[in-house]
């Protein structure tokens, strides 16, 4: 057959590649070799073609312990203590396999984080999807949540919140970016090394199989029609919590010198990258591997990507003791290999070697610089002015669509599916600004968040990767927690195309910004490419999950109005604009115009000043302003409090616009009225404006404009009912 | 005073561990799911979570446990029990709880605040709440529909069988109030003797200030209360 192509250009390498290998080699790889190369130059390990991009994250910081490179960040949060964090994508497998793909999603990064010694405390997802008018988006949704919770349920780490955005362009590939927060002691932090030469190499847990085979050069790919599934591994959640449980009593007895979880491209990756980290060479002996199914070839063994598998480095004389505890949680644990000194990454057969190669040519892979090119798009849809724009008669009605739109709507219908109260540790659950978690035996508290906004990052990638990460950690700021460090998912088409590799670049650009001047490190992240169905791109979804640090755990609020007669009061310079907003969407179906302004110092001082008043005790509650703008901040903090509020609005121009149009660095807060004016004198005190909008009371919530008129007046808990029950209806 | 909590694989047993030793501050163990030793032990506790992963009937695997073939002669023999969510399910499974648990009507997994109406206020676990008060805990379960027939429903609430019941906010025995589609609204229910009781909500989760909510602190108080006042008096639970 002319046409079959070579072995090495189906599985993924290109002829610049293969040729390079065979030039590190002295010769040419055989079949198990160029496998070898194959997946671990592929985007999803090697990120080859975006290393280069994120090298201009800020990673370091007086808190940061561990940052990107190990299986997840670490970042002090005082008293001995760290929290480990990580959030990975699912994406490709949730598009084939919903629940399997999600399950699998959540068990891989709980893995990344008890790998490092921690114990999961907390979980969130960032999900995308079509609209849910589709049936097959509906049937994704459905799995995609089931998936999640039916693993992190049982793993028993509760999951405490997340974000959720549909739109059209993630129809045929949504996204499942899955988070974990681990909670361990400086001096018990565990690396993915596989140092001292000599030391042993043991798998634990699941038993190999041939699944998964090819994941992550599936993962490097875009989804078509015809795109045929490679077996979506299935998760086993019980077995994770046993693999978990065992790893951490033997780790916790200090007889792991180095662990890792077998991820993407399973054993290959993970010994391969140990070794790597310790600058160390590796002998595995493959006929030692516990397999699930006869006839699981070498090959195969190395790239499955069976779930619920650990890779550790002990000393020999600890082999016994981490048996004995493995047996004891009835968890399978073998030696298939040693740690060895000549920097040679070695696969046996018994006494056959059959793959030789040097360690650092598998994982120093060459660096991809694609062309970018700034797509045509961006220039004409950020020239669109709202001039010609009707302004809609009935603004109660638009406030009511805004609610009920999923963008906005209450996500209860999803978060419900999740146990969020197990290990007694939630002090604010899922539907709130930020979670909120206690740190047992001690004050203090954690605060955690995942952002992105889609359609910011589409139309503006650069401003759009900087307000991702101003929102999140302005949602930290309005429960009272000061920002520590983050981790991105960055979700994007094909970088191949030079107006892909355009947005990643520009949302890279505009991530570091925002993290420089808000001072909050990177401690680690994911980049999933080729997120295309049909050859069109989803929109450029950069995601963030933040920690956040409360001294005392009892101080923080909610957005959630408390009392009647309470001063509403606007912290931040408020030029709303209607361009890019969901309100612009969903009213008028455009997603055109530029994104809002975003002033890094202004936005720093608002986050300082909230942070401030709820520490003191002066507000009662705080809420920031996002998409649908200060009407629909307003209406959830009445929905929230089950209360009213009465609000005069002294703003001019269209209507529409200071109701829904949307802004930056905003935050409603509410204090009692004796407190107002320390409430005022610490936002002028901190360089920021300020302004007296209204007071709560009553049951109905009500705008009127400066001169007296009702612009919107609708009962709470009609509000409330539009909002809460608009995700629902679907299902 | 001894308390002793269960260890199935995949149990959460930390959380009523935490509750007793941290914040009432008594004495507690674990008991690993192969031990057959429960000397010592005042009451056991079933924790909540998944045992065995519960990829068959829930509960249904760790009712065969050794520690379970313990726990029902301890149960046999006046020792308090509590099972909360799989812990409820896990006494169903060993028979020492009446009825059976099916999954949720709408067959999801379901984490959110329930209301309860204490039906009963004599029991070791339940002495501390008023009889018919409403209070308000976490529920999280997937498998939650509890299951009687009539005839024995009938012998149970005359009994005084029925201990917690589903309700709205202000106590009303609702459709609506139903999370999960339980006969009668049926939360928790006790052996004859009224020295076990299975319930799905976990008041463990909801027994500290910072939580926001200590509604369910007093069911902990009230097994105290009870063991206190009869171990002076040298009782046993409902003669």
């Amino acid at each position: 057959m002319a046409d079959q192509k070579p072995v090495w250009q189906e599985m993924g390498l290109t002829a610049g590649e293969y040729d390079k290998i065979c030039e590190i080699l002295g010769r040419e790889p055989n079949y198990l070799e160029t496998g070898l190369f194959a997946v671990l130059w592929s985007e999803h390990c090697s990120y080859k073609n975006s290393r280069p991009v994120l090298k201009k994250f800020p990673t370091e910081g007086k808190r940061v312990l561990q940052g990107p490179g190990e299986n997840a960040g670490a970042v002090d949060i005082g008293d001995g203590q760290a929290v480990v964090f990580k959030v990975e994508s699912h994406n490709h497998p949730s598009a084939i396999e919903p629940y399997e793909g999600a399950a699998t999603g959540v068990g891989g990064v709980a893995r990344d984080i008890f790998t490092m010694g921690a114990r999961p405390i907390a979980a969130l997802n960032s999900l995308r999807f079509g609209s849910l008018d589709d049936p097959w988006v509906r049937h994704l949704l459905s799995g995609v949540v089931a998936g999640i919770g039916g693993y992190g349920n049982r793993i028993g780490a509760p999951t405490v919140g997340g974000d959720i955005f549909f739109h059209s362009s993630f129809k045929g590939n949504p996204l499942v970016n899955a988070m974990c927060v681990g909670l361990v002691d400086h001096d018990k932090i565990v690396r993915g090394q596989a140092a001292g030469p000599g030391n042993l190499v043991l798998i634990a847990g699941a038993k190999t199989g041939s699944d998964g085979v090819h994941g992550c050069t599936f993962a490097s790919e875009e989804l078509t029609e015809e795109t045929e599934a490679p077996a979506v591994q299935r998760g086993d959640p019980f077995m994770e919590k046993l693999l978990m449980e065992a790893c951490l009593e033997v780790m916790e007895k200090g007889h792991v010198v180095g662990i890792q979880d077998l991820g993407a491209a399973g054993l290959t990756s993970s010994s391969a990258e140990m070794a790597g980290r310790a600058d160390t060479g590796l002998e595995l002996d493959l006929s030692l591997v516990p397999i699930r199914d006869e006839g699981v070839t070498p090959y195969e063994m190395m790239l499955s990507e069976s779930q619920e598998r650990m890779l550790m480095v002990l000393e020999p004389q600890d082999e016994e003791a981490v048996k004995e505890i493995f047996t004891k949680w009835g968890v399978e644990a073998t030696v298939i290999g040693k740690v060895t000194e000549d920097n040679i990454y070695r696969l046996r057969d018994g006494d056959d070697i059959i793959a030789e190669v040097p360690v650092k040519a598998l994982t120093d892979s060459p660096v991809w610089y694609p062309e970018q090119r700034e797509p045509e798009y961006y220039q004409q849809l950020r020239s669109w002015k709202p001039d010609n724009l009707p302004v809609p008669e009935d603004l109660s009605l638009v406030l009511s669509q805004l609610l009920a739109s999923p963008n906005i709507a209450s996500k209860e219908w999803v978060y419900t599916q999740f146990d969020h109260s197990v290990l007694l540790n939630t002090v604010v659950g899922p539907g709130a600004d930020a979670a909120v978690l206690r740190i047992k035996g001690t004050p203090k508290g954690i605060a955690m968040t995942t952002d992105g906004n889609s359609r910011y990052c589409y139309l503006d990638p650069r401003r759009g990767g900087a307000i991702v990460v101003a929102e999140a950690a302005r949602n930290l700021s309005c429960v009272g927690a000061e920002p520590v460090g983050l981790t991105d998912g960055l979700n994007f088409g094909n970088p191949e195309k030079p107006e892909i590799f355009w947005q990643f670049c520009q949302a890279a650009e505009g991530i570091s910004e925002a993290c420089r001047a808000l001072d909050i490190p990177v401690v680690s992240g994911n980049v999933s490419f080729y997120n295309e169905f049909k050859g069109e791109a989803i929109y450029p979804t950069p995601v963030v999950g933040m920690i956040g640090l409360l001294p005392d755990a009892s101080k923080h609020v909610t957005q959630a109005f408390q009392d009647s007669g309470d001063k509403i009061v606007l912290l931040g310079k408020f030029v709303p604009q209607l361009g890019s907003s969901e309100y612009l969407s969903v009213v008028h179906g455009l997603e055109a115009g530029a994104v809002p302004e975003l002033d890094l110092e202004q936005e720093k001082r608002v986050q300082e000043c909230c942070r401030a008043l709820i520490r003191n005790g002066m507000t009662k509650s705080a809420h920031d302003c996002a998409e649908g703008g200060l009407a629909v901040a307003l209406a959830e903090c009445c929905i929230s409090g089950k209360l009213g509020a009465t609000l005069q609005l002294p703003f001019e121009g269209r209507e529409d616009n200071y109701l829904f149009g949307e802004v930056q660095s905003c935050i409603v807060v509410t204090c009692v009225p004796g407190e107002l004016a320390n409430v005022l004198q610490t936002a002028a005190n901190s360089g920021i404006s300020s302004l007296v909008l209204g007071q709560t009371g009553g049951n109905h919530f009500i705008i009127q404009d400066q001169a007296g008129r009702v612009l919107i007046k609708q009962h709470v808990e009609e509000l409330d009912k539009v909002w809460r029950g608009s995700i629902s209806k679907y299902f | 005073m001894r308390f002793g909590v269960a260890v199935f694989p995949g149990s959460n047993a930390a959380d009523c561990y935490h509750i007793i030793d941290q914040v009432l501050g008594h004495s507690v163990a674990y008991i690993w799911h192969q031990e057959r030793d429960l000397t010592g032990f005042d009451c056991v506790i079933l924790p909540g979570g998944f045992s065995y992963g519960d990829y068959l009937r829930a509960g249904s695997v760790a009712s065969l446990a050794p520690v379970m073939e313990e726990t029902v002669k301890f149960a046999e023999q006046g020792g308090l029990v509590l099972g909360i969510g799989n812990g409820f399910q896990v006494l169903l499974e060993a028979d020492l709880l009446p009825g059976a648990m099916r999954r949720n009507e709408i067959p999801q997994f379901r984490c959110h605040d329930v209301f309860l109406k204490v039906e009963s206020n004599t029991l070791p676990f339940t002495n501390r709440y008023r009889r018919g008060e409403v209070i308000r805990v976490p529920s999280a379960h997937g498998e939650g529909n509890y299951y009687i027939d009539h005839q024995e429903l009938a012998k149970m609430e005359q009994q005084g069988q029925v201990v917690f019941r589903y309700c709205t906010e202000a106590g009303e025995i609702t459709p609506e109030a139903n999370p999960n589609g339980s006969i009668e609204n049926i939360a928790g229910v006790c052996s004859k003797k009224g020295n076990v009781l299975g319930l799905m909500p976990h008041p463990e989760r909801c027994a500290e200030e910072i939580l926001g909510n200590t509604a369910g602190r007093r069911v902990f108080l009230s097994i105290l209360n009870w063991l206190g006042i009869n171990q002076q008096k040298k009782v046993i639970v409902h003669g």
